[in-house]
């Protein structure tokens, strides 16, 4: 699927919930389902530190595809991780460079992605379109 | 509990205040908005916006440069603010109360200022573990400029300063020691007064950072003997942009300029400026006029309202807020000194502060996550941050019972 197609099958997904409880209470179980990340990757060096949330990033590359695994200390940042993941992930670097995530907007999650909220999410997006960048160069 | 706190005669019309003050008025997220945030920046009540308007309507000039009628007026509304100030805190003279920015501007005024003057190399800053960044960084710049060192009082797990400690932190060495009164993130209020009576038995200056003490208490900078007592108009239901550093006349006139430009000079040739008295020695440029009446007409009105009262009846708060969380299952406090402001922060095991304060936003419930500006303090307790609920005089009982209720929902759904 390409990354627009699951965008919008989640949109689809979230137009089903009544309320803003139904809606967070999904994402906190997305956070508490999904073992995102290797532990060997939760280091320093995978860290992107947020004023509230800590966020850790891994981006791998198998055949032309970039894979991302990723992880948060707070449940809700590592629900919106999993959606993000879900968009990003086994797509090709340059699709990943030049994503539109208006997902985010649609669903109403827009403020989690705010600079001002600080939790790691916006640097993380911007770092997943970094290694897409690296890596289409790389091509 | 509940009850004790509608019946208690605190002296002022509880919800009588709370009309003055529109924000509060408003829905967030489709609820009445409870505002427990005040320790970031408290809300402004009518007559503040009202002075600010007829500023701006009547009196608008710039001050101290005019021979017209209007400017006097305006310099005049301005200076009233510095007396209003000065009386507020009781100081000595209006000469020492300085407009700054802020509770920041005015400690980096005091680090670069004062450090510039008497810090030499090997020469020793003392602070406390629980400060604020604001007064922790400004300090650093000063030690690094001049070869000196950092040093810090260490606290116990309540969140109290170690004094037993500080008899020996204090030495020849010591050359300021700059201390929060009341700690944003854990409430604790320090018994400065005390430190201020030690560090000048050995003839060391003490700066306060007031910041969080000044909405809750009454303060007395002659009473504490504090050599500089800094603080921020907004907290203290003022506008933001304004601030206060209180000095002792005799470090003010020992300390060279902060910034340069007009006001703060008497001559300038390009040889050789001489510069004003206090304190326009430190004021430079035009400055925020509707800040300094704003802040004056914030400390009338908190007087008018009574300290004593609000001191009282934010105790009752505090302890009302503290008995009902405490009730919640795994809730953890950061910040348990006996001695404590109407500021709360707390962890729920196995949810993280962000999450938690998520929710509460969705219930419409204004709360403070994260480290609060104390990485320091946070690493002492070693959390990420806490969730901090802080009470003002306008705070009610229903406020508390709706964040006790949002914090159950939050730990419900997040655990």
């Amino acid at each position: 699927m390409t990354i627009n197609e699951i965008q919008d099958e989640i949109i689809d997904d979230f137009s089903m919930f009544g309320d803003w409880m139904e809606k967070y209470e999904y994402i906190i179980d997305l956070g508490k389902t999904l073992p995102i990340i290797d532990e060997q990757y939760k280091d320093e060096d995978h860290l992107i530190k947020g004023c509230q949330s800590k966020v850790w990033l891994h981006a791998d590359k198998q055949g032309n595809k970039v894979v991302f695994t990723a992880d948060s200390d707070a449940i809700i940042t590592k629900g919106i991780i999993s959606l993000l993941v879900k968009v990003l992930s086994e797509q090709n670097p340059e699709a990943v460079k030049d994503a539109d995530l208006y997902f985010i907007d649609k669903i109403g999650l827009k403020e989690h992605l705010s600079p001002t909220r600080s939790n790691g999410l916006v640097s993380m997006v911007k770092q997943m379109k970094l290694y897409g960048l690296a890596l289409t160069q790389a091509q | 509990m509940a009850d004790t706190i509608t019946k208690n005669k605190v002296g002022f019309d509880i919800e009588k205040v709370r009309k003055e003050f529109p924000l509060l008025s408003r829905e967030m997220n489709g609820k009445p908005l409870v505002f427990l945030d005040s320790a970031a920046s408290s809300q402004k009540p009518q007559v503040l916006l009202d002075s600010i308007e007829h500023y701006y309507k009547h009196l608008h000039s710039n001050v101290h440069r005019g021979v017209y009628q209007l400017s006097q007026e305006a310099t005049n509304a301005h200076e009233h603010g510095r007396k209003q100030i000065q009386q507020f805190i009781n100081a000595a003279s209006d000469k020492e109360i300085i407009f700054v920015r802020g509770t920041t501007e005015g400690i980096n005024l005091v680090a670069s200022s004062y450090g510039r003057k008497f810090l030499k190399e090997g020469d020793e800053v003392l602070v406390s573990a629980m400060e604020h960044h604001s007064n922790i960084v400004p300090w650093q710049l000063a030690c690094e400029q001049a070869g000196a060192h950092l040093k810090v009082i260490p606290i116990n797990d309540k969140g109290e300063l170690l004094m037993d400690e500080l008899d020996e932190l204090l030495t020849e060495r010591t050359k300021i020691v700059s201390l929060v009164h009341v700690s944003n993130a854990l409430g604790t209020i320090n018994p400065v007064k005390e430190v201020i009576a030690k560090a000048h038995a050995k003839g060391i200056p003490v700066l306060v950072d007031g910041a969080q003490a000044i909405p809750h208490m009454k303060i007395d900078v002659q009473e504490l003997d504090a050599d500089f007592y800094v603080f921020s108009g907004h907290k203290m239901f003022g506008p933001t942009g304004i601030g206060i550093l209180y000095g002792k006349e005799k470090w003010l006139n020992e300390m060279p300029p902060y910034h340069g430009g007009g006001e703060m000079i008497k001559t300038v040739t390009f040889e050789k400026t001489t510069y004003n008295e206090l304190p326009f020695k430190f004021e430079a440029g035009t400055p925020d006029i509707e800040g300094s009446i704003g802040i004056g007409v914030a400390a009338e009105y908190i007087q008018q309202i009574g300290q004593e009262a609000i001191a009282q009846y934010e105790h009752e708060l505090l302890e009302y807020a503290t008995a009902q969380l405490s009730q919640i299952e795994g809730i953890r406090f950061v910040g348990t000194a006996d001695n404590k402001a109407s500021v709360i922060s707390f962890l729920i095991d196995g949810t993280h502060p962000y999450d938690v304060g998520t929710i509460l936003d969705k219930l419409g419930i204004a709360v403070r996550t994260g480290h609060h500006c104390t990485q320091p303090l946070m690493d002492r307790f070693d959390i990420p941050g806490t969730v901090r609920a802080s009470f003002a005089f306008y705070n009610n009982k229903e406020d508390i019972d709706r964040l006790v209720e949002g914090v159950k929902k939050a730990a419900s759904m997040l655990r």
